[in-house]
């Protein structure tokens, strides 16, 4: 008689040390109010020696639940419900929490999302690390210490001998993220699971970082498992990826298998959402995934995708599909995988632009000029009576006009000024100096002394939609305010304008009244936007608008605001460290580096060489969900130097890689004319810089000297 | 530290020179004659008026300020205008005795407090956490006139573990006094405790829902490790502060806990100097409060910047 379970085990025996990690089946289980919910159900996961095993998916895919499931450590209300989880030949579900805590730190270690938070505030870095080998290895406290600084020359952190004496808040987020790879390395453990490492620094460092971890896998004997919403980061360093959705696994292969068959329409989904560089909204228009994932107790019949997939039929509601595996190692849990396998344009394919490409010059909306930002650096009491020398020069002297209809783009590492050239302009931040002019008119420095008129001609969009709607009223109040306050409308107008105004952002009218807790992120931001349309403004300032939203919804609002800005006209001040998004939105783009320009032109032009050697560096670093485009490895040193210090000459010439001698320490390079405008600020000639630079995407054609 | 030490005691001299502004003139305005006080009801004019003459009353008030702020820090504190003797012995006294009776409270309070505090916050929501948290707030609510006459009750008449008055010779030492020490301190500590506990329970709780806490847990330190090195020094910040406060409270606040115990402590001999309008004694026991609490702040920030070392001075 068969006996399906004995044939688990010989299978099991078999694969026995195969897999340093072989999880089966999966089920983690929340004990709810509502009852048990499956946040996980019967995933497996199977890392082989080596490896970097990208887990991808939006938040609330169970990424993070998972991983945690894999390590026990659940919240008391969660538990592995179901399933196996093999680490070698240990099986870890059958360890006590003590012996649970053996395996931590030596067998598996974590690196976490936020390095800032993650590192103990009131102990010494070096502490930190020895702590772990002292617990596992060991050691002495000598020898402890000297693995510290071993581990910390390895990530290539500058002077670790004096690293391991400081503490948190005297390192930058990418040296934090160096600390943290070392604590986990300390051990030579057989796994590392890495929880969104970089996505909360700048992208240089995060291709830094990427950089690293790669380089030292192949010292390392260990596997990883990434995980991450960032398919261009995992094209940039996995080896294999896992496509979860809603708890289950929709797509599983070699990156090359999953990036170029793509047999899942998620996978397609996801990956049309992602702005490419080469193409912007007048070449195509983002295809967001519509509909939202469904929570765990709210699951469809048949396959989970099936209410926001385009390839739906009837079959699809009925039964959930099984995984097919079809080639080895490529799974995918979609039944009409021979249509996708056959048609690589079906499943969220091309998108046409809606944007007109006739776009004739307007007239000038805004023209800042020579914009300065100077914050005194004030030290306690003693400012009251002394007057404090040094100063962070935020805004150093920028100038920026924008045109009615269009859209610029203002890219750079945070700490660049982006933001504060961005409150100066909306007078939330009073500027030291320079001149702010809206449709001819000069401005007053501070928003309190605007006229109402001018307030209503500039609007902004923050970042963080949760800290910029007041918790207490609907989403329809917010979006009331500036009717009432900036265009006296009468309390009937008002009603059915908001009504208007939730239709223009795609909101259901139920939503009027909701309030802000029970929005998603990226139902809050909409409502933000509605809130900055509603004064009609003829310019927009959206600072990061979609950072901290999932691909397909940053999808969705792009779209959302090119739509709005081509039925209403409204310029657009785009902020994001997002190069990529940058791109797609904006006709012209500012490049900051420490409170200056440092090259402005059209967006195509930016994009392709000659440009900036600091532009080429971001864009160098910018990860690109295609493994085939090969992208030269320029990478910054160091983080962006302070405010209070900024270098001589040329401000960007410590962290250059051109930099071409003493000229840039001493001199203040020279503004570069090139055509439409294109101007760079290099001591570098431009005909110079276009033979150096090879440009991002290797197989375009129209890129004069790039094989010379 | 030495530049950061040396700045704060500046700026103690500042608070206690504002502070004695404002006690002056605060004690100016309380009715009556000082002179007429001191001689009473029936005193002729003339004696009134030589002892205002005497006792400078006549002088403007600027010059009646230097005089006593220069004798106080000269410490001649002045005499008690109702018993005549000298008022700094008598206020060093009381001192010391509240010291006793505050060093050992803070001993009973402070480590059962954040016992107590980390226990409910590793068992938030649980059977342990409900008790401590329900009882410390059952304490902090119980005013301690009532605490005091039950423990009197229970300990001192019912089994009598201990005396139930505690008026101790004033020059007791330390060994002497503690057996008279030991209802009070309790009573005192019933109040702080709770304090304690909230304050522990909620620093602890914000700490292990924090990132490196997990990162401590996922590293596989032993429990203990993980509490001591990387839970307590973080969550006990907030704790340290309002121990330092307690400090102040304790020295010269026990009004009702040394009056139920007959207790001789500072906060008893400042009501007395109250009651029978003792200006000098007013004034002297006012400003050595004032003292005690600028110093045990001090002493509060300097604990507080060495545990946290992001606000750490003078590196």
């Amino acid at each position: 008689m068969f006996d399906p379970d004995a044939a688990f085990d010989i299978q099991r025996d078999q694969d026995a040390g195969r897999f340093v990690l072989d999880a089966r089946d999966v089920t983690v289980t929340y004990q709810t109010e509502k009852g048990p919910l499956d946040t996980v159900r019967n995933v497996t996961l199977q890392i082989m020696p080596g490896e970097i095993y990208g887990l991808v998916g939006e938040s609330g895919s169970g990424k993070t639940t998972l991983a945690r499931a894999i390590v026990r450590y659940l919240p008391s209300n969660g538990r592995l419900s179901s399933g196996t989880v093999m680490l070698g030949n240990t099986d870890l579900l059958g360890l006590s929490r003590a012996e649970m805590r053996n395996i931590w730190g030596s067998r598996i270690t974590m690196v976490h999302q936020d390095p800032g938070a993650s590192v103990n505030p009131s102990m010494l870095i070096g502490d930190q690390i020895s702590e772990v080998v002292r617990a596992h290895l060991g050691m002495s406290k000598k020898q402890a210490k000297a693995r510290a600084i071993e581990m910390l020359s390895k990530v290539g952190m500058p002077d670790p001998e004096s690293v391991v004496k400081r503490y948190a808040h005297q390192l930058s987020g990418g040296m934090l993220q160096r600390v943290l790879i070392a604590t986990a390395m300390a051990t030579n453990p057989q796994l590392i699971i890495m929880d969104e490492p970089t996505t909360a620094l700048d992208v240089t460092t995060e291709a830094v970082i990427l950089d690293l971890v790669r380089d030292l896998l192949k010292e390392f004997d260990t596997s990883v498992l990434y995980i991450t919403h960032n398919l261009g980061v995992v094209a940039r360093i996995c080896n294999r990826v896992g496509v979860l959705y809603a708890g289950e696994v929709m797509e599983e292969g070699t990156i090359e298998q999953v990036f170029k068959n793509k047999l899942h329409p998620y996978t397609r989904g996801l990956l049309a959402c992602v702005p490419r560089i080469e193409a912007s909204k007048k070449d195509i228009s983002l295809c967001a995934i519509p509909g939202f994932i469904p929570r765990p107790d709210q699951l469809p019949g048949g396959c989970i995708f099936a209410p926001r997939c385009e390839l739906v039929e009837p079959a699809c509601k009925e039964k959930r599909p099984s995984q097919v595996e079809i080639e080895s190692g490529h799974l995918t849990a979609c039944r009409r995988w021979e249509l996708l396998q056959n048609d690589a344009g079906a499943a969220f394919g091309t998108c046409p632009a809606r944007f007109e490409v006739e776009q004739e010059l307007g007239d000038l909306v805004l023209e800042a000029r020579n914009i300065k930002k100077y914050f005194p650096v004030t030290g306690g009491l003693t400012s009251l009576w002394k007057r404090s020398r040094t100063v962070i020069k935020a805004v150093d002297d920028i100038s920026v006009r924008l045109r009615r209809s269009f859209t610029m783009g203002i890219v750079g590492e945070s700490g660049c000024g982006k933001t504060t050239l961005a409150r100066c302009i909306v007078g939330l931040e009073e500027a030291t100096s320079g001149e702010i002019e809206l449709e001819g008119k000069i401005m007053p420095y501070s928003v309190v002394k605007r006229s109402r008129e001018a307030l209503k001609k500039m609007q902004m969009v923050f970042q963080n939609p949760d800290a910029s709607l007041n918790p207490q009223h609907p989403a329809g109040d917010s979006v009331e305010r500036p009717l009432i306050l900036l265009r006296n409308m009468s309390r009937k107008e008002v009603r059915g304008r908001v009504r208007e105004l939730f239709q223009a952002v795609s909101l259901p009218a139920e939503y009027i009244n909701r309030l802000p807790h029970e929005l998603s992120g990226g139902e809050k931001q909409r409502v933000a936007i509605a809130r900055a349309f509603a004064a009609e403004p003829t310019l927009m300032i959206c600072d990061e608008p979609i950072s901290s939203l999932d691909v397909s919804v940053q999808a969705s609002l792009m779209n959302l605001l090119v739509d709005l800005q081509e039925s209403k006209g409204t310029s657009y001040l785009f902020i994001s460290h997002d190069l990529a998004a940058v791109r797609h939105i904006s006709d012209w783009i500012a490049v900051v580096y420490l409170g200056r320009l440092w090259e402005i032109g059209s967006a195509e032009d930016v994009f392709v060489p000659p440009y900036h050697p600091y532009t080429e560096a971001l864009l160098s670093a910018i990860p690109i969900p295609d493994p085939d485009i090969k992208q030269d490895a320029i990478r910054l040193k160091g983080s962006v130097p302070s405010s209070m210090n900024i270098p001589s000459g040329c401000r960007f010439h410590t962290r250059c890689p051109r930099k071409i001698g003493d000229i840039c320490e001493q001199l203040e390079p020279p503004w570069r004319e090139l055509d439409n405008d294109h101007r760079i600020c290099c001591h570098i000639p431009v005909d110079e810089l276009r033979l150096a630079q090879s440009g991002l995407l290797q197989n375009r054609a129209d890129r004069p000297g790039r094989d010379l | 530290m030495a530049g950061y030490l040396l700045k704060r005691l500046g700026f103690i001299v500042l608070t206690m020179f504002l502070a004695s502004i404002i006690i002056f003139s605060v004690t100016q305005f309380l009715p009556g004659d000082v002179a007429q006080l001191i001689l009473g009801q029936f005193a002729t004019e003339t004696a009134i008026a030589n002892l205002r003459e005497e006792l400078g009353l006549n002088q403007p008030l600027h010059t009646q300020y230097l005089n006593w702020a220069g004798n106080f820090v000269r410490g001649d504190w002045g005499n008690s205008l109702v018993s005549r003797v000298p008022i700094r012995p008598m206020v060093m006294e009381r001192l010391g005795n509240s010291a006793m009776l505050a060093g050992l409270a803070l001993l009973i309070y402070v480590p059962l407090g954040i016992l107590f505090g980390v226990i409910a916050a590793m068992k938030r929501d649980k059977w342990p956490d409900q008790i401590i948290t329900g009882v410390s707030m059952a304490f902090v609510g119980l005013p301690e006139f009532v605490s005091g006459l039950l423990l009197i009750a229970f300990l001192a008449i019912g089994l009598q573990w201990f005396p139930a008055n505690s008026s101790i010779n004033p020059d007791s030492t330390f060994i002497e006094a503690l057996p008279f020490l030991i209802l009070p301190a309790i009573t005192v500590s019933l109040t702080g405790l709770g304090y304690i506990t909230r304050m522990t329970r909620s620093g602890t709780i914000d700490v292990l829902r924090t990132d490196y806490v997990r990162a401590a847990d996922l590293k596989g330190l032993p429990g203990w490790q993980v509490l001591t090195r990387h839970i307590l020094r973080n969550s006990l910040l907030p704790t340290v502060t309002v121990v330092a406060m307690g400090i102040g409270w304790l020295l010269g606040g026990l009004i009702v806990t040394e009056a139920v115990y007959g207790y001789p402590g500072l906060g008893r001999l400042l009501v007395y100097g109250i009651q029978r309008q003792d200006l000098p004694l007013i004034q002297a026991g006012s400003m050595i409060i004032v003292a005690i609490y600028s110093f045990s702040n001090l002493a509060a920030d300097v604990l507080y910047s060495l545990l946290n070392p992001r606000i750490r001075v003078g590196k």
